[in-house]
């Protein structure tokens, strides 16, 4: 018998690394997103006690997923909800009769793809889907995206239920999409896991160790996607984007949780590991030729993380790189990223010049980076008033702490 | 599955009748019509008179009450709807955005309940 520990560890782990898998597996044969849940929620309680007697089986998510099934047989039996789903029971019957032996190791089929594309369905609110994908994919448990998001877990139980439902009443189908919608509903996938790694990423609220979290979630989730659409060259964009940004997560912030701007990052302190993968991958996915934004983007970061310090960075490859995204994606938010390359790689006016071509659009209403992006111009052109009027606008306008204080530390030096 | 579209349009928008875009915007319907009905997806599907034609009906302590007008004052009104059979929610927005009004106006897509 093994100690109690040890089961729960197992357990733990197993929900870690193969939740989403078998979760997926389960949506296949189960057809219902909720009950797939519960009853894997079910085969995992029954795991705790019957492992404990009986040591691990050779295959836990096979045992999970013959549990879970069987569970499920007896539910669409005794329940006439589940009448509709006629066809599943016949052909869990069918799947159970097959596997006689729970010990078996049996072949379990890669479905996350159709999971993360119903998940991240359009039909659903942004933010159902981003809550949805980290629970159903992730294996995040309904309180720790609560927590992720500052919502009461109550309130983030009830959205994951609405949106569960919906699936199911409105028939947003398990499977992915045809050839005419892909690329769309790919995008709208990509977006998903990049709204996670950034919440991660910018930890602009919340509890930061679980925000850290986030971002590796995200990078995993991209690995995923890439490892089953190979092909899609913006899927590695964004892993090698993610990587690329994450190398640099230690030296973002002093040990008080100051930032830390990239200019005075300890660059030696960047991970090495994830930058010789994210260019590695980014390398590899350029030579396709199938350039896009997150490939575009992903460049910019590489050439941040190959420069020895800020002020060689190659300045002039990077406005190139950001007129390039620019085309394909007409952004005000891209040339405010912009100027700052082309105050370095040209010169202060031709960056001011570039704000002032944007300034006036709907998306720059109220839009912090402008200001601070424009504050730090002026300040370099010694024009102290007009920095110090922009630093106070993009100061309260800051979403976090840590963005507040580092631009006010700056407001207090120019003031003085 | 059976879905229904709700079109909703405002009452400006749109061509009107009498302009020489109307007629090519009818046509657009005829042929949305045929689709469905060739794809085997069309249960119903008619256009409404004008929302100022509506009344709004309820019952206060067993009496009668009614109002004129629809039941919400909005910019866009329900002009029509289309009653469609289709397998999936992919299925029917597929549909719903190939509904003539979609260009200038909104589909809202619900799903039927059925009781078994």
């Amino acid at each position: 018998m093994l100690p109690p520990f040890k089961i729960e560890q197992a357990i733990n782990q197993i929900v870690r690394e193969e939740w989403g898998r078998i979760l997926a597996a389960l949506v296949a044969s189960i057809g219902d997103l909720q009950l797939a849940e519960d009853v894997l929620q079910d085969a995992l309680e029954q795991a705790l006690t019957t492992w404990q007697k009986q040591g691990l089986p050779k295959s836990p998510s096979a045992w999970l997923i013959t549990t879970a099934r069987r569970r499920a047989i007896d539910k669409f039996r005794r329940d006439s909800r589940f009448a509709k789903l006629q066809p599943e029971l016949t052909y869990l019957v069918e799947l159970e009769s097959q596997a006689d032996n729970t010990d078996e190791e049996m072949i379990i089929p890669d479905k996350r793809l159709e999971l993360i594309f119903t998940c991240c369905h359009p039909a659903l609110e942004e933010k159902s889907r981003i809550a949805l994908t980290l629970r159903t994919l992730g294996g995040l448990s309904t309180e720790e995206i609560a927590k992720a998001f500052l919502d009461k877990p109550k309130t983030m139980a009830q959205r994951l239920s609405r949106a569960k439902n919906k699936i199911s009443l409105a028939g947003i189908p398990f499977k992915l999409p045809d050839d005419a919608h892909l690329q769309q509903r790919l995008s709208t996938v990509l977006s998903v896991i990049y709204f996670i790694f950034n919440e991660g990423y910018t930890a602009s609220s919340g509890n930061r160790i679980v925000r850290e979290d986030l971002a590796e979630e995200a990078i995993r989730l991209a690995r995923i996607v890439h490892s089953l659409m190979p092909v899609q060259t913006e899927v590695a964009g964004l892993l090698a984007l993610m990587l690329l940004h994450d190398s640099r997560r230690q030296t973002r912030m002093d040990h008080s949780g100051n930032m830390i701007p990239l200019a005075e990052q300890n660059r030696s302190k960047w991970s090495e590991a994830k930058i010789v993968e994210g260019t590695r991958l980014l390398k590899t996915t350029l030579a396709k030729q199938q350039v896009g934004p997150y490939q575009i983007q992903a460049a910019i970061s590489a050439i941040h993380a190959e420069s020895s310090d800020w002020e060689s960075t190659d300045w002039r490859q990077i406005s190139a790189f950001y007129e390039l995204l620019y085309s394909l994606q007409p952004s005000a938010v891209v040339r405010v990223n912009q100027s700052i390359a082309v105050s370095y790689a040209h010169s202060i006016e031709e960056a001011l010049t570039l704000l002032a071509s944007v300034e006036n659009e709907d998306a720059m209403l109220g839009y912090q980076p402008l200001y601070a992006a424009r504050a730090d111009l002026y300040q370099r052109l010694g024009k102290r008033e007009e920095a110090i009027a922009d630093l106070q606008q993009a100061i309260e306008l800051s979403e976090n702490s840590a963005q507040a204080e580092f631009l006010q530390t700056k407001l207090e030096l120019l003031q003085s | 599955m059976q879905y229904i579209c709700l079109i909703y349009s405002a009452a400006d928008a749109g061509p009107a009748p009498g302009t020489p875009e109307f007629g090519p915007y009818m046509q657009a319907y005829q042929e949305f019509t045929t689709l469905l009905k060739e794809k085997g997806a069309l249960v119903a599907g008619d256009a409404l008179q004008p929302a100022t034609t509506a009344t709004t009906v309820t019952r206060e302590n067993g009496a009668i009450e009614t109002t004129d007008g629809p039941f919400a004052e909005t910019k866009e009104q329900l002009g029509g709807y289309y009653l469609i059979e289709c397998d999936s929610l992919d299925e029917a927005i597929e549909y719903a955005a190939k509904i003539p009004t979609a260009e200038h106006g909104r589909i809202e897509v619900r799903p039927i309940m059925t009781f078994d």
